[in-house]
C-alpha cells in the first residue's frame, strides 16, 4: 500500500565552491523507509560529506514515523559534524517540518538552486 | 446557495500500516466535495493518517484480525472524523514534542503523531471506550477556517 522509498546520491558543488552531497528521495517516507532514508545517509562518507542536501521533490507522503527518521538522521549528522539542508517539500510539509522544530536544525529551501546558492 | 445535508461516509481499514492512506484519500475527497481549501485538505489528510496509524499501531496493536473504523460526517460548516479501534484508549495525552530534547537524545525521535493531529485540526479529542474497547479519536475541521 505504501509507495516504496527510493534514494539515490548525487555529488554537486555549490556556487561558492563547496562540495554538496544530495540525497534524492522518491516515494513515501514512513516507518518502512528506514533502510532507504537512514541507510542511504549512513552509507555516505562522513569525512567528506560535510554538507548534505535532502531532495524531497518526488515525495508525496511523509508521516510522523518518516519525520522521526529525518530527526534520527539530523541527530547522527549533528554528532558527525555534518550540516543538513532540505528542499522540495510541499507547502504543507514545510509547515509540518516547521511545526515540529526541524527547521532549527535543517534549513529548508524551495528549490535546489536556492539551496545551493545558500551553501 | 449550495445546500449541504449531513452526510456520512464510513471506511473500514485492516490493521496494517499503509492502509491509513485509504482513509486519508477518502477524507480528502469528502473535504474537497464540501469546498475546503487545498491547504486545509492537506491538514486533514495528515491528521486522519496519523489518527489511523495510532489506531493500527497502538489501539489494535497491528493485529490484522481487528479493523479500524473511520466515520466521516459532513455537516453544513464542518467535517467530523471518528477513528475507532479496539484498544483501551488514551488516559493521558503525551507532552508536546521537544525538538531540542530529541536532538540531545533525551526524548524519542518518534511521538509526533498526536501533536500533529492537535495542531492541524480545529478540535481533537480522545475517548476511551467502555469495557476497554471501541476507543476513538474525534477530529473536527471547520469549513469557515479558510475565511480567516
Amino acid at each position: 500500500m505504501q509507495s516504496e522509498t527510493k534514494a539515490h546520491v548525487d555529488q554537486l558543488t555549490s556556487p561558492a565552491g563547496h562540495p554538496v552531497t544530495v540525497l534524492r528521495f522518491e516515494g513515501d517516507i514512513a516507518s518502512t523507509s528506514k533502510d532507504a532514508v537512514l541507510g542511504a545517509y549512513q552509507a555516505l562518507p562522513k569525512a567528506t560529506a560535510k554538507l548534505v542536501l535532502l531532495d524531497f521533490t518526488k515525495v508525496d507522503y511523509i508521516n510522523s514515523s518518516g519525520i522521526a527518521l529525518v530527526i534520527q538522521m539530523l541527530i547522527e549528522a549533528s554528532n558527525s559534524g555534518q550540516k543538513v539542508y532540505a528542499y522540495g517539500l510541499s507547502a504543507h510539509f514545510t509547515k509540518v517540518f516547521t511545526m515540529v522544530g526541524i527547521t532549527k536544525y535543517a534549513g529548508l529551501f524551495p528549490t535546489q538552486t536556492e539551496a545551493l546558492a545558500a551553501l | 446557495m449550495k445546500q449541504v445535508k449531513s452526510t456520512s461516509v464510513e471506511v473500514r481499514l485492516p490493521s496494517r500500516l499503509g492502509y491509513e492512506k485509504v482513509a486519508m484519500s477518502t477524507a480528502a475527497a469528502v473535504a474537497k466535495l464540501m469546498g475546503f481549501r487545498e491547504d486545509r485538505v492537506e491538514d486533514l489528510k495528515t491528521a486522519v493518517a496519523e489518527a489511523c496509524i495510532n489506531a493500527i499501531e497502538h489501539g489494535n496493536r497491528l493485529n490484522e484480525g481487528l479493523s479500524v473504523g473511520v466515520v466521516l460526517s459532513a455537516g453544513k460548516d464542518s467535517l467530523e472524523v471518528k477513528v475507532i479501534d479496539d484498544g483501551k484508549g488514551m488516559k493521558t495525552l503525551p507532552p508536546k514534542p521537544d525538538m531540542d530534547r530529541k536532538m540531545h537524545g533525551e526524548e524519542d525521535p518518534r511521538g509526533m503523531g498526536m501533536f500533529l493531529i492537535q495542531a492541524l485540526v480545529d478540535e481533537a479529542e480522545w475517548v476511551a471506550g467502555q469495557n476497554g474497547k471501541s476507543s476513538y479519536v474525534r477530529l473536527v475541521i471547520r469549513l469557515d477556517k479558510e475565511a480567516e
